[in-house]
């Protein structure tokens, strides 16, 4: 054991540091699927056209800015303001025009209404930015690089992605928990998850809180994405295996459960990059083998809450 | 209404030999709409207990993978039908003992998982799959009788639509007996199933060893019609095609899956040939109009415009 961690100690180092940094990623979209799903009940596919394009949107108004001259530091805000910019246009385009008309639908119309739209945006994103990989990483190279002191070593890592990744994350999670708990619009938005009838009995316009959770869903999404840009090159696609990833967070977490997602992801995220420089084969499995050891143990998910029977 | 469906199941049959004998190209397109349709008939039957799998591709992609990896052994198209149907079946069984535990979105999502395990495996074990290069298969010899490349599409053609037929006739008298009317069961009150003295889970187990059979029934026809099998046929897009296919068709009679798989394939190709950047965004909008304006997708359209009820 002490041998072998003598051997790899510093691989497993940068798995950790990895895996952190990609945790607070996953975490930031699976909340925001997390968050629609317990408000709408809808599990929306389309939640990782948003990740995309809020990647691609991120990565071409930067690039279009830094020709015109724009300062260093503005870096990072361009990438929060196109995040929030792409959740506030097609948040309420698609909850409006799309999701409202079948809210009464079954379950499987309003998934698939959800996967049409995914097709949609898909090739939207192809035809709006073409298939060759993007690549803008300004707000990467502005913060530099650290020397993480490990063991008697240092293992070289970004700063963006040892402080700005994470740093959303861990401010997303407190800031969402303080909102849902403390605030009205929070409380409100937690009594339609709850019990959608008696809220709306009492007087909540279930149809604004609706349009208010997606839209957020929504500009989570897109920062999610904005923030993974500079990290990786953007490829057709992204968007696919990213929804999958928060799907497997939303199972295992439990449905409607924030601080569930984010123990989710950080277990996801490190088991992934674990894999990914011991056993590459196995990076894509992991989450799913995790998911599924998980909901054998607890069939309502990690932090899920047993629904009564109805008779 | 039983004869009317009938006739029309005749008159569509009719059709597509027509199309296959008028355009050589159509044959090959049509074989893998029947060929999707079998398939799709398994998302029909956990449709009926108001469970959506979004990863029966995983059996499309084993009866795929069985014929890629026995056909230099087993070399007949027949008996590569039979085992790759068992042991879809077997696969079923074993997934469907774990995975009839969970409902709803866990069902979805577990089923999920699986698929894209089967996916990763497919694509990273590259010394026994070739990853995403894929397997060819060759043309092989049917019941006994080595046939050249012509006569050998015609008999897969010839075949797919036999078992289409069989097996609908089947579906039919399932979905009538005990064993379908204890699904419908489960999609009203699982409990009150439960009171009755009718094992839920035995139900739903025994419809989804079935579904997982005429998937890997439908994976093989693909394989032996494309003669190239790649990991993407598990990939989950591919599932979520199948339930595309499932209520695009509408889910309420036998025909539905056929009628849905044929205008999928013809558009997915038509789309494809003049707007080779968009035909998902084609795809996607049908999809849409359909469940906004024609919730009985073109099987309860069809069976409005006869005048019957959908069923």
């Amino acid at each position: 054991m002490a041998e072998w961690f003598q051997d790899n100690g510093l691989l497993l180092g940068l798995a950790l540091l990895d895996g952190l940094s990609s945790a607070g990623l996953i975490f930031l979209v699976a909340v925001g699927l997390n968050l629609v799903f317990g408000v709408l009940r809808i599990i929306n596919v389309a939640h990782g056209s948003l990740y995309a394009i809020g990647a691609y949107t991120a990565a071409s108004i930067g690039l279009f800015l830094s020709t015109r001259g724009l300062p260093q530091w503005a870096a990072l805000p361009v990438l929060l303001l196109s995040a929030a910019l792409v959740g506030a246009v097609l948040g309420p385009l698609i909850e409006r025009f799309i999701l409202r008309r079948i809210y009464a639908g079954e379950e499987v119309v309003q998934l698939l209404v959800t996967f049409a739209l995914f097709m949609i945006l898909e090739d939207v994103q192809k035809l709006l930015w073409g298939v060759q990989p993007i690549h803008h990483d300004a707000a990467l190279k502005l913060l530099g690089t650290i020397d993480v002191p490990f063991g008697s070593d240092f293992i070289p890592f970004t700063n963006y992605q040892l402080f700005v990744l994470p740093g959303f994350a861990i401010v997303t999670l407190i800031g969402l928990a303080w909102f849902l708990r403390r605030t009205l619009t929070g409380r409100v938005i937690v009594a339609v998850t709850t019990d959608r009838e008696a809220a709306t009995a009492m007087g909540i316009d279930a149809a604004k809180v609706f349009l208010l959770t997606f839209t957020f869903g929504a500009m989570l999404a897109a920062l999610g994405g904005a923030l993974s840009s500079p990290t990786a090159a953007l490829v057709p696609g992204i968007g696919a295996q990213t929804i999958v990833l928060s799907f497997a967070v939303v199972a295992t977490a439990g449905l409607g459960q924030i601080e569930g997602a984010a123990l989710t992801s950080l277990m996801m995220g490190l088991g992934r990059s674990i894999a990914v420089y011991f056993e590459p084969e196995l990076e894509v499995v992991v989450p799913y083998i995790i998911m599924v050891l998980v909901l054998l143990v607890r069939p309502q998910g990690l932090f899920g809450v047993i629904e009564t029977r109805r008779v | 209404m039983r004869k009317l469906e009938f006739l029309l199941a005749l008159a569509l049959a009719g059709a597509m030999i027509a199309a296959a004998i008028a355009a050589p190209w159509l044959r090959f397109v049509l074989t893998i709409a029947l060929a999707k349709g079998i398939a799709v008939m398994g998302i029909l039957l956990l449709l009926r207990a108001g469970q959506v799998s979004f990863g029966h591709a995983l059996y499309i992609a084993f009866g795929a993978y069985t014929v890629a990896f026995l056909a230099p052994r087993l070399n007949d198209a027949v008996l590569l039908l039979v085992v790759a149907a068992g042991g879809a079946a077997l696969l079923g069984l074993v997934i469907g003992l774990f995975v009839t535990r969970y409902r709803q979105i866990f069902f979805g999502m577990l089923n999920l998982a699986m698929c894209m395990v089967f996916y990763s495996l497919l694509e990273k074990l590259y010394h026994i799959t070739k990853g995403s290069d894929g397997i060819r298969v060759e043309i092989m010899p049917v019941a006994g009788q080595a046939l050249d490349r012509i006569a050998y599409e015609w008999t897969i053609f010839g075949i797919a639509l036999a078992l289409a037929f069989a097996l609908g006739a089947l579906l039919r008298l399932y979905l009538v007996s005990p064993m379908g009317e204890a699904l419908k069961g489960i999609k009203t009150r699982e409990t009150r199933l439960e009171f009755m003295g009718v094992p839920a889970r035995g139900v739903l187990l025994a419809a989804y060893v079935v579904s997982a059979g005429v998937g890997g029934i439908g994976g093989a026809l693909i394989a032996m019609t494309s003669r190239h099998v790649t990991p993407l046929l598990s990939y989950w897009t591919a599932s979520g095609e199948l339930v595309f296919i499932a209520i695009l068709g509408g889910a309420g009679g036998v025909l539905g899956p056929f009628l849905g798989a044929a205008a999928y394939e013809l558009i997915r190709v038509y789309a494809a040939a003049s707007f080779a950047d968009a035909w998902q965004m084609i795809l996607g909008t049908a999809l849409l109009l359909v469940i906004l304006f024609a919730p009985g997708g073109l099987w309860g359209m069809a069976a409005r415009a006869i005048g019957g009820r959908s069923r």
